[in-house]
C-alpha cells in the first residue's frame, strides 16, 4: 500500500506540470485523447510489393491514414532477393524490396502526399528512405510534403535488435546522415525512431528499457550535434519507440517518467530553445516476448492490458500484436482482433474522457519517480564509460540484458513468477487448430525472375557509374543521402549499393555475451 | 590415466533473423549444466553450421530459427550432415515453428523440436540424456 | 588399434574429419591419445606457430581473422586453436572466438577448433599445444593460437609458438599493468588494435617508450604497431613482422628455441608421468590417505615426504 509518505516531497508544477507544460509527465498535449486520439498503426507486410500494394489499398481505403512497412529478413540485411543468403527469407516475414522497380510497385496508386508511411528499417535506412523520396519526385510531390519515420536507430541493434550491416561508427554516420538530410529536406520526416523496443524483447527490464533508449537518444543527439547541426534545427523531429509489458503500473510509470526525463535531459544537457524539442513523442508496440505458445487466445487478453498501460501512460501512437504470432506470421482474423482490441480501449472503455487519470496517485507517481531516478543512475553509468558507443564495445548492454533475460527465465521455471497457460494453469491438449498465414515459395521464385529481369534490362553503364561515385563519396565521408538517391534512380539495386558500403566501412560481427 | 569428456554442443543459427534471446538461454543452461558451448553466431549457411560442428567435432548440434525459413534450411543442413558423415551427432531445434511441420523435421532426423517457453531444465535433460556417453 | 592408425593417416592427408577427432580424443585423454601424439611428432616442425595473447576484448580474434583473409589470399593453408575459459564452478564452457572467424568455416585451406582451458592455468588448454602438432601435421602452413585472454599471466603461449604477438587496445585502462604482469618478456610483436580510436597513438607512444628501456632478446628487438582489425588496416605490416621474425628465427634462433621447448616439455612431461605413477602406487598400496592424514596431523609435510619418496626411487 502507498501513502502521501512514499511521495514525500512531491511538487505538483515541479514533477508534474499541467498535460502539455513541461516536464510533459502528463501527457505532451494540453487535450491528450479528448483532442485526438492516438494513431492506430499496425505494421504489415508481406510477399511481394504487389501483394503489400494490394493490402496497402484495402487498408486506405478502409480509412486508414499511417501505412506501417515490415520489410523481409533480406532487405533489412541489405541482400537483394537473389542473394545467395536470401534463400527461403523472401517476402517471409515482410516484403521484399530491392530496387527502386519493387517500390514504385508497393507505392502503386498510392499518392504520398496523402498518407504517412513508416518504414521499420536501420542498417539500410539510407536506401529506403532514399526510394521514397525518388518515388515521391515521380510523383510531383513536393520533398517537404513527405510525412513519415524511418526507425533508422542503428545504435540498438548492436546490442538489442542485431540486425547490424556495418560496424558501430559507420552505422551512426549514417543514422546522423538520415537526420542531418531530413533537416534541411524534408521537415516533416521523422528520421529516426529511438527504440527500446527491441531491447525489451531481447530480455531487458522496464528500467533497462528506459535507460538505454535515452542513453542512445543522448548519442544521437550528440552526433548530430557534432555535424555542425543545431540542437533545435532537429530535435523536434526525433522520435520514441517502446515496449509495453505485462506489468502494468510499472509500465505505466515507464512512459510517464521517459516523458519527463527526456524533457529534463534536453533543456539541461542541450539547452533547447525551441519547446517542440522537449517533447518524447512515442509509438509503443504490445511486447511480443510476453506471448506464449500454450493456449494462444490468452495472448488476446495480455495485448489488451499492455495497450490499456501504454494509452494510460499517454502514448501517440501504438500498435498491438497479434495472438497467434508466438506461432506464425499473424492471419487475417488475429490482425482483426489486434486492431479491434484498441477501437475498444479507444471508443468502449470510457478511459479516453480523461486526462492523465492516473496522475496523483501515490503508487503511481511513487513508481514513476523510481523510474526515473534508475534509469538516470544508468545513464550516468554510461557517461561514465565514455557514452554508449564504448558501452557496447565492452558489452556492458550486452551482459546487462542477458543478465536480465536469464534471471526471468529462471523465474518463470522456478515459479517464482507465474506465466498462465505455461507453469500454471495449463492444459492437456492446448493445441488450438488455427490456420497458420503462410508465404508461398512461388513467391520467392516470382521476385527473383523480376529482380533479375529489371537488372537486364537497365543501363549498366549508368549503374557502374553512379556506384564509383558512391564509393569515392563513402571515402570522402559525406552525407551519402543525395548520391544514395542518385544510384536508386538509376537502379542500382539495395544489395549493390550496400555491398559499395561493406567494402569501405567493412561488416560488423556481433559481440557475443551470454 | 583418467578421461576427460565433456559434452560439447554446437548452437547454430541459421537464417537471416536475429531473434537469439532464445538461443543464447539455452546456450547458457546448458553451460551451467557443465557443458561446452560453440555459438555461430547470427546468420548462418547450412554449409558454414555443418562444417563448423564437423570441425568442432560436437556431440549435439542446436538450431534455432524464427524466420519461417526452416522447411528450407532445415532439409539442407541434415542433408549436408549425412553427407559429410556426421550424423552421429544429436540435432534438435527451437524457435518459431508451427505445429503441422514438426513430423516433417523429424523424420529428416531432427530428434525433438522445442517450442517458445520449453523449460531450459527439459533442455539440458534432454541432452544429457541422448548423447553418446 | 585400428581406429588410431587410421585417424593419423586421415590426419597426414588433411582428412578433416580425422583432424577433429584425433584433437577431441586428445582433449579427452583418451587412452589411445599419446600413441597417435608420439606418431604424429614425427611429422610435425613444418608450420610456423604464431600465438596471439593480450587483454580480454583487445580484439585478438578480430585480428586473426583478418590474418588469415590475408594469408590465405597469399595462399597459405591455417589451423586455429582458441582457446577459452572454463567456468571453475560449473566445468561449463562457452567458446566465442570462433564467432568472428566463422566466414572461413567453409573454407577447405582453413581449420579453426575452439577450445576450453579446463581449468588449466597459464592461458592454454592442457591439449593445445598437441591439438597444435595435430594441425601442423596435417599440413597446415600457420598455426595460429589465440590465448584465452582472461588477464591471467598467459605464459604458456611462448612454449607452444614460434612468433608471440601481444595485442592492446586503448582504453582498456589496463595495458600497461598487463605488461607489467610479464606479458612484456613474452613478445615478440605488439600490436596496439583499434587505431581507429582517438588514444591509439598515446598507448602506441607509451610501450614504445617502454620498449627504449628494454634490452633486446637475443638478437631480436620486439617492436610496436597499430592495426584497425575491424578494417583489416595494418594487417600486411603485421605480416611483415611476423615474416622478419620467422627469418630472424631461421637465423639459428629457431634451433635455439626448439631447445628451449623441447627441454621445458620434457621436463614436464617427466615430472607429469613421475608424480602419476607414484600417486598411483601409494594409492594402490592404501598409503595415499594415511599420508594425507599424517600431514594434517602436522606429523609430516608434503616435501618431507617427497623427499622421502624420491630418495626410495632412487635406491630401485
Ligand atoms: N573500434 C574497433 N573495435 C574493434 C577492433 N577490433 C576489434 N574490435 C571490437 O572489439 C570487440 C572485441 O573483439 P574480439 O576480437 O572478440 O576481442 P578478443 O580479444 O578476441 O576478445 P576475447 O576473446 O573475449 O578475449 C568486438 O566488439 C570487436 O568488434 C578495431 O580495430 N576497432
Ligand atoms: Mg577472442
Amino acid at each position: 500500500m502507498y501513502t502521501p509518505e512514499d511521495i514525500r516531497h512531491f511538487d505538483y508544477v515541479k514533477d508534474l506540470g499541467f498535460p502539455g507544460e513541461y516536464p510533459f509527465t502528463r501527457g505532451l498535449h494540453a487535450t491528450m485523447y479528448r483532442g485526438r486520439l492516438w494513431t492506430m498503426r499496425q505494421f504489415s507486410g508481406f510477399g511481394t510489393a504487389e501483394q503489400t500494394n494490394k493490402r496497402f489499398k484495402y487498408l486506405l481505403s478502409e480509412g486508414e491514414t499511417g501505412l506501417s512497412i515490415a520489410f523481409d529478413y533480406p532487405t533489412i540485411m541489405g541482400y537483394d532477393s537473389d542473394h545467395p543468403m536470401a534463400t527461403g527469407e523472401v517476402g517471409q516475414c515482410g516484403v521484399a524490396v530491392s530496387s527502386l522497380k519493387d517500390m514504385e510497385i508497393l507505392f502503386d496508386g498510392i499518392p504520398l502526399d496523402k498518407v504517412s508511411t513508416s518504414m521499420t528499417i536501420n542498417g539500410p535506412a539510407a536506401m529506403l528512405l532514399a526510394m521514397y523520396v525518388a518515388i515521391g519526385d515521380k510523383q510531383g510531390v513536393p520533398r517537404e510534403k513527405l510525412d513519415g519515420t524511418t526507425q533508422n536507430d542503428n545504435l540498438k541493434e548492436f546490442f538489442a535488435q542485431k540486425l547490424c550491416i556495418f560496424p558501430p561508427k559507420p552505422s551512426l554516420k549514417l543514422s546522423t546522415d538520415i537526420i542531418e538530410y531530413c533537416a534541411r529536406h524534408l521537415p516533416n520526416w521523422n528520421p529516426i525512431s529511438i527504440s527500446g523496443y527491441h531491447i525489451r524483447e531481447a530480455g531487458s527490464t522496464a528500467v533497462q528499457e528506459l535507460a538505454f533508449t535515452l542513453a542512445d537518444g543522448i548519442a544521437y543527439v550528440e552526433s548530430a550535434l557534432e555535424r555542425g547541426l543545431k540542437v533545435d534545427e532537429f530535435a523536434p523531429r526525433l522520435s520514441f519507440f517502446f515496449a509495453s509489458h505485462n506489468d502494468f503500473f510499472e509500465e505505466i510509470a515507464k512512459f510517464r517518467a521517459a516523458r519527463r526525463l527526456w524533457a529534463k535531459i534536453m533543456k539541461e544537457r542541450f539547452n533547447t530553445q525551441d519547446p517542440r524539442s522537449l517533447w518524447m513523442r512515442m509509438h509503443v508496440q504490445t511486447s511480443g516476448c510476453t506471448f506464449t505458445a500454450q493456449q494462444p487466445v490468452n495472448n488476446v487478453i495480455r495485448v489488451a492490458f499492455q495497450s490499456l498501460a501504454a494509452v494510460l501512460g499517454g502514448t501517440q501512437s501504438l500498435h498491438t500484436n497479434s495472438f497467434d504470432e508466438a506461432l506464425a506470421l499473424p492471419c487475417e482474423d488475429a490482425v482483426r482482433v489486434a486492431l479491434r482490441t484498441q477501437q475498444i480501449i479507444a471508443y468502449e472503455s470510457g478511459v479516453t474522457d480523461t486526462i492523465d487519470p492516473l496522475g496523483g496517485s501515490y503508487y503511481v507517481e511513487y513508481l514513476t519517480n523510481k523510474m526515473e531516478e534508475r534509469a538516470t543512475e544508468y545513464i550516468d553509468r554510461i557517461d561514465a564509460m565514455g557514452g554508449v558507443a564504448s558501452a557496447i564495445e565492452r558489452g556492458f548492454f550486452q551482459k546487462e540484458i542477458a543478465d536480465s533475460a536469464y534471471k526471468y527465465q529462471k523465474e518463470i521455471e522456478s515459479k517464482q513468477r507465474t506465466l498462465v497457460g505455461v507453469n500454471d494453469y495449463t492444459v492437456e491438449k492446448d493445441w488450438v487448430p488455427m490456420e497458420l498465414l503462410r508465404v508461398h515459395p512461388k513467391v520467392e521464385e516470382e521476385q527473383v525472375a523480376r529482380f533479375q529481369k529489371m537488372k537486364k534490362e537497365r543501363d549498366n553503364r549508368k549503374v557502374k557509374e553512379v556506384l564509383d561515385k558512391l564509393h569515392d563519396e563513402t571515402d570522402k565521408d559525406r552525407n551519402l543521402m543525395p548520391t544514395i538517391i542518385k544510384a536508386l534512380k538509376a537502379y542500382a539495386t539495395l544489395g549493390e549499393i550496400t555491398e559499395v558500403l561493406r567494402t569501405v566501412f567493412g561488416e560488423y560481427r556481433e559481440l557475443i555475451v551470454v | 590415466m583418467s578421461t576427460e569428456r565433456k559434452i560439447r554442443v554446437l548452437i547454430a543459427k541459421p537464417g537471416l533473423d536475429s531473434h537469439d534471446r532464445g538461443a543464447k538461454i539455452v546456450a547458457r543452461a546448458l553451460r551451467d549444466a557443465g557443458m561446452e558451448i560453440i555459438y555461430t553466431g547470427l546468420r548462418q549457411t547450412p554449409e558454414q553450421i555443418v562444417e563448423t560442428a564437423l570441425q568442432e567435432d560436437v556431440d549435439v548440434i542446436g538450431l534455432s530459427i524464427l524466420s519461417g525459413a526452416h522447411k528450407v534450411l532445415f532439409p539442407k543442413i541434415m542433408g549436408l550432415i549425412k553427407e559429410k558423415g556426421i550424423d552421429d551427432m544429436l540435432v534438435f531445434a527451437g524457435g518459431i515453428i508451427p505445429h503441422e511441420d514438426i513430423h516433417d523435421l523429424k523424420k529428416i532426423g531432427i530428434k525433438e523440436v522445442f517450442g517458445p517457453g520449453t523449460p531450459t531444465g527439459v533442455l539440458v535433460k534432454f541432452v544429457q540424456e541422448n548423447t553418446r556417453k | 588399434m585400428r581406429k588410431a592408425e587410421q585417424l593419423v593417416q586421415g590426419v597426414l592427408q588433411g582428412n578433416r574429419r580425422s583432424i577433429a577427432k584425433t584433437i577431441t580424443l586428445i582433449e579427452n585423454n583418451e587412452p589411445e591419445a599419446p600413441k597417435i601424439v608420439s606418431v604424429l611428432y614425427q611429422q610435425t616442425g613444418k608450420a610456423h606457430v604464431i600465438g596471439v595473447t593480450g587483454p580480454t576484448g583487445s580484439g585478438k580474434s578480430t585480428l586473426i581473422e583478418k590474418l588469415i583473409r590475408e594469408l590465405r589470399r597469399r595462399g597459405k593453408t591455417v589451423g586455429v586453436v582458441a582457446v577459452d575459459p572454463t567456468s571453475p564452478f560449473t566445468g561449463g564452457a562457452f567458446l566465442g572466438d570462433r564467432v568472428r572467424m566463422q566466414e572461413h568455416s567453409t573454407d577447405e585451406g582453413v581449420f579453426i577448433r575452439s577450445m576450453a582451458n579446463r581449468n588449466a592455468t597459464g592461458g592454454l588448454a592442457k591439449a593445445t599445444k598437441d591439438a597444435v602438432r595435430v594441425l601442423d601435421a596435417s599440413g597446415k602452413d600457420i598455426v595460429i593460437v589465440e590465448t584465452v585472454g582472461a588477464g591471467q599471466s598467459e605464459v604458456e603461449i611462448v612454449k607452444v609458438s614460434h612468433t608471440v604477438i601481444v595485442v592492446l587496445a586503448p582504453g582498456l585502462g589496463d595495458d600497461i599493468q598487463a605488461i607489467k604482469a610479464g606479458i612484456m618478456e613474452i613478445a615478440d610483436i605488439f600490436v596496439v588494435n583499434k587505431a581507429d580510436r582517438q588514444n591509439a597513438d598515446k598507448s602506441l607512444s607509451e610501450i614504445q617508450a617502454m620498449l627504449e628501456m628494454n634490452t633486446e632478446k637475443k638478437g631480436w628487438k620486439p617492436s610496436v604497431l597499430k592495426t584497425t582489425a575491424l578494417t583489416g588496416e595494418g594487417i600486411t605490416e603485421l605480416l611483415a613482422r611476423i615474416e622478419e621474425h620467422k627469418e630472424y628465427l631461421k637465423k639459428g634462433a629457431l634451433e635455439a628455441s626448439r631447445k628451449d621447448q623441447v627441454e621445458t616439455e620434457l621436463v614436464e612431461a617427466i615430472k607429469q608421468k613421475i608424480a602419476e605413477s607414484m600417486v598411483e602406487d601409494l594409492k594402490r598400496k592404501g598409503e595415499w590417505e594415511k599420508l594425507k592424514q599424517k600431514i594434517l596431523a602436522k606429523e609430516t609435510d608434503p616435501y618431507s615426504v617427497a623427499d622421502r619418496l624420491l630418495r626410495k626411487l632412487r635406491r630401485n
